[in-house]
């Protein structure tokens, strides 16, 4: 179903948790709402699904305003945090509750039953109680509860936050199979970026009630639209003046500036190893942390602790080691703007060093 | 020093309880089997024990409907405010700190014929003060507590998790209640049922004072005692105070058992 979301305001007391929240879904996509706990993901998904009621704005499926329709009406499926199962109804009957309540045929509330165990793997294990059940069979218990009575929408409140992570991972992938397979417009609530990246489609991230980006994982990545998504997403190191990295001399035009620095953006090696040596700078290798499948590697410049990656390949580095250190590129930031700089001096070396 | 502590224990105990408890009984029984069947057989007897069971009977059913509702308004209701939640939740322990005796002494004030509100209900033709709905009421009162102490905290502990899961799925309220909300209090309810028809099997001062103790009209079975027990009639209080007992012995080992059975679900 097609969802679209103008105005979204909500209050808990004096506490303005979400604030004027736009966006539009597109039928059948994928979506995970990302940020920090307390953001207000979760006060969206519950509007959403009609368990609390809006301040202002509006919520649409299908082009039609749903803010008066109890959640009764809406054709949602909703998967909470602790899977809140009927805990004494058998995995069966929690599975039917959706269907019998909306007095459907007994052969079809059983099809559909067997048709949604075979799915979610549960076979076996109809007659149990919840609590006679793992943390990731609740889960899919919940999941196969909320699919049954074939809603239109499926709002789903941190999946994975209650399981242990080797099984988060297989559920991840499950989900996210089987969501594909459905074919239904899903909305999860995440605070867990590389769960987002890995699962959605689309990642909305939420900071402090409002919507800050909306975007594909690599989008995000790539060009984070403000700063707060900028160091949310992926890891980063903030200098606190832009102007003081090599290469990035006046980058935000006289006004003080803001660099945050990616591992990634970061080349370490020795001068002869680099084609634009004037680019680079001179470090002194600080800490190195060996990371299972490469080097973590913290170098001190300019008085800045920056971070990076280097293949085992390369040779081993000694922390206290003198070392060359290219800046590629930097995300910067001022009061004003955002944007991504390229190092100046590696596109033009200086004519000194012909 | 150990076993002195367990004979005082077991001496406590027998002194306490099993002591009146036996004595009581043999009371009943000082005529002979026949005594006891004499003492219970009086009308006035069959009279105050039938009151006692209807008000038991009239007092739970109110008492059960009311304190659900109360439990789930105070608990779940997001259109009470705050404070008056709290007030109401205040409210209902009122009775625990008030004497019985002074809970029916409100009664009187409140609903008496010499009271404005009593005399409007008079003039329709309805007796409440001296009559069974004036003790029904005083007795509502004083049971008022245990149904809804019983039930809250239940409901707490649950959250309202599962209700939104059965609303998302379709369902609506009464529906909701039924299927999820009923099967996770339904032996907290079981446990205020018991505990209120023993407080009201029991309840002496509240309906003391509402009823008039008006023999053969408004006795019951506690105040018959009481009667008998100043006329001297001790083997016919000790009758019908042993049945009593046996009601509330009964009670108590239905109560371990379904406290048993709260511990399964």
């Amino acid at each position: 179903m097609h969802v679209e979301v103008r105005g979204l305001n909500k209050h808990f007391g004096d506490f303005h948790a979400v604030k004027d929240v736009n966006f539009g879904i597109a039928k059948g996509h994928l979506i995970g709402l990302l940020g920090p706990s307390g953001g207000g993901k979760t006060s969206i998904l519950r509007m959403l699904a009609g368990l609390e009621t809006p301040d202002s704005g509006e919520i649409v499926f299908h082009g039609k305003t749903v803010n008066n329709l109890p959640p009764q009406e809406r054709e949602i499926g909703f998967v909470f945090q602790n899977y809140a199962l009927f805990k004494h109804m058998t995995v069966y009957d929690n599975i039917a509750f959706g269907l019998k309540v909306k007095k459907a045929n007994k052969q079809a509330i059983r099809d559909r039953v067997h048709e949604l165990v075979e799915l979610t793997g549960l076979k076996g294990f109809e007659k149990r109680y919840p609590h006679q059940l793992s943390g990731g069979q609740r889960q899919r218990v919940a999941f196969a509860r909320a699919l049954a009575p074939e809603p239109q929408l499926l709002l789903l409140d941190e999946p994975f936050a209650a399981i242990d992570a080797k099984i988060r991972q297989e559920l991840r992938s499950w989900l996210r199979e089987l969501i594909e397979r459905v074919g239904i417009t899903s909305i999860f609530v995440t605070h867990d970026q590389d769960e987002a990246i890995e699962v959605a489609d689309e990642i909305m991230i939420i900071n402090q009630g409002r919507l800050e980006q909306k975007g594909t994982p690599w989008d995000i990545y790539k060009e984070p639209k403000t700063p707060f998504v900028a160091t949310f997403i992926g890891e980063s190191t903030l200098i606190g003046s832009a102007d003081e990295l090599k290469g990035f001399k006046n980058a935000g035009g006289g006004k003080p500036t803001k660099a945050l620095i990616r591992p990634e953006y970061i080349e370490v090696g020795q001068l002869h190893e680099f084609k634009m040596a004037s680019a680079t700078e001179q470090g002194i290798v600080r800490h190195l942390h060996f990371r299972g499948s490469e080097w973590l590697v913290e170098v001190e410049v300019n008085g800045h602790k920056l971070t990076t990656y280097r293949s085992l390949e390369k040779e081993t580095l000694q922390p206290g080691q003198e070392i060359a250190v290219l800046v590629h590129r930097a995300y910067l930031f001022n009061d004003e703007k955002s944007w991504i700089q390229e190092n100046g001096l590696k596109e033009d070396p200086m004519p000194v060093f012909i | 020093m150990r076993k002195l502590w367990i004979t005082l224990t077991y001496l406590v105990f027998f002194i306490l309880i099993a002591a009146p408890l036996g004595k009581m009984a043999a009371n009943a029984f000082s005529g002979g089997f026949a005594g006891f069947r004499e003492a219970l057989s009086r009308p006035e007897a069959l009279h105050a024990l039938m009151m006692t069971g209807l008000v038991v009977v009239v007092v739970t059913l109110l008492n059960t409907l009311f304190g659900i509702m109360l439990a789930l308004y105070l608990v779940r209701a997001h259109w009470l405010s705050r404070r008056l939640k709290g007030f109401l939740n205040s409210i209902v322990d009122l009775p625990y700190a008030v004497s019985p005796v002074i809970g029916g002494l409100m009664i009187v004030l409140l609903l008496g014929p010499d009271s404005a509100l009593g005399g409007v209900f008079e003039q329709i033709g309805l007796k409440i003060v001296y009559a069974f709905p004036g003790m029904v009421i005083a007795t509502l009162f004083v049971t008022f507590p245990l149904m809804v102490r019983e039930i809250m905290p239940v409901l707490q502990e649950i959250g309202s998790q599962q209700e939104e899961a059965a609303s998302t799925l379709g369902a609506y309220g009464w529906t909701t209640f039924w299927k999820v909300t009923w099967p996770s209090i339904r032996w907290a309810v079981a446990y205020g049922v018991i505990l209120t028809v023993a407080r009201s099997l029991g309840e002496f001062g509240a309906v003391l004072v509402v009823s008039g103790n008006i023999m053969n009209k408004t006795q019951t079975a506690t105040t018959l005692v009481y009667q008998d027990v100043e006329n001297f009639n001790v083997t016919a209080a000790g009758g019908i105070a042993l049945v009593l007992a046996a009601f509330s012995a009964g009670l108590l080992l239905l109560m371990e058992w379904s406290k048993r059975r709260k511990e399964v679900h």
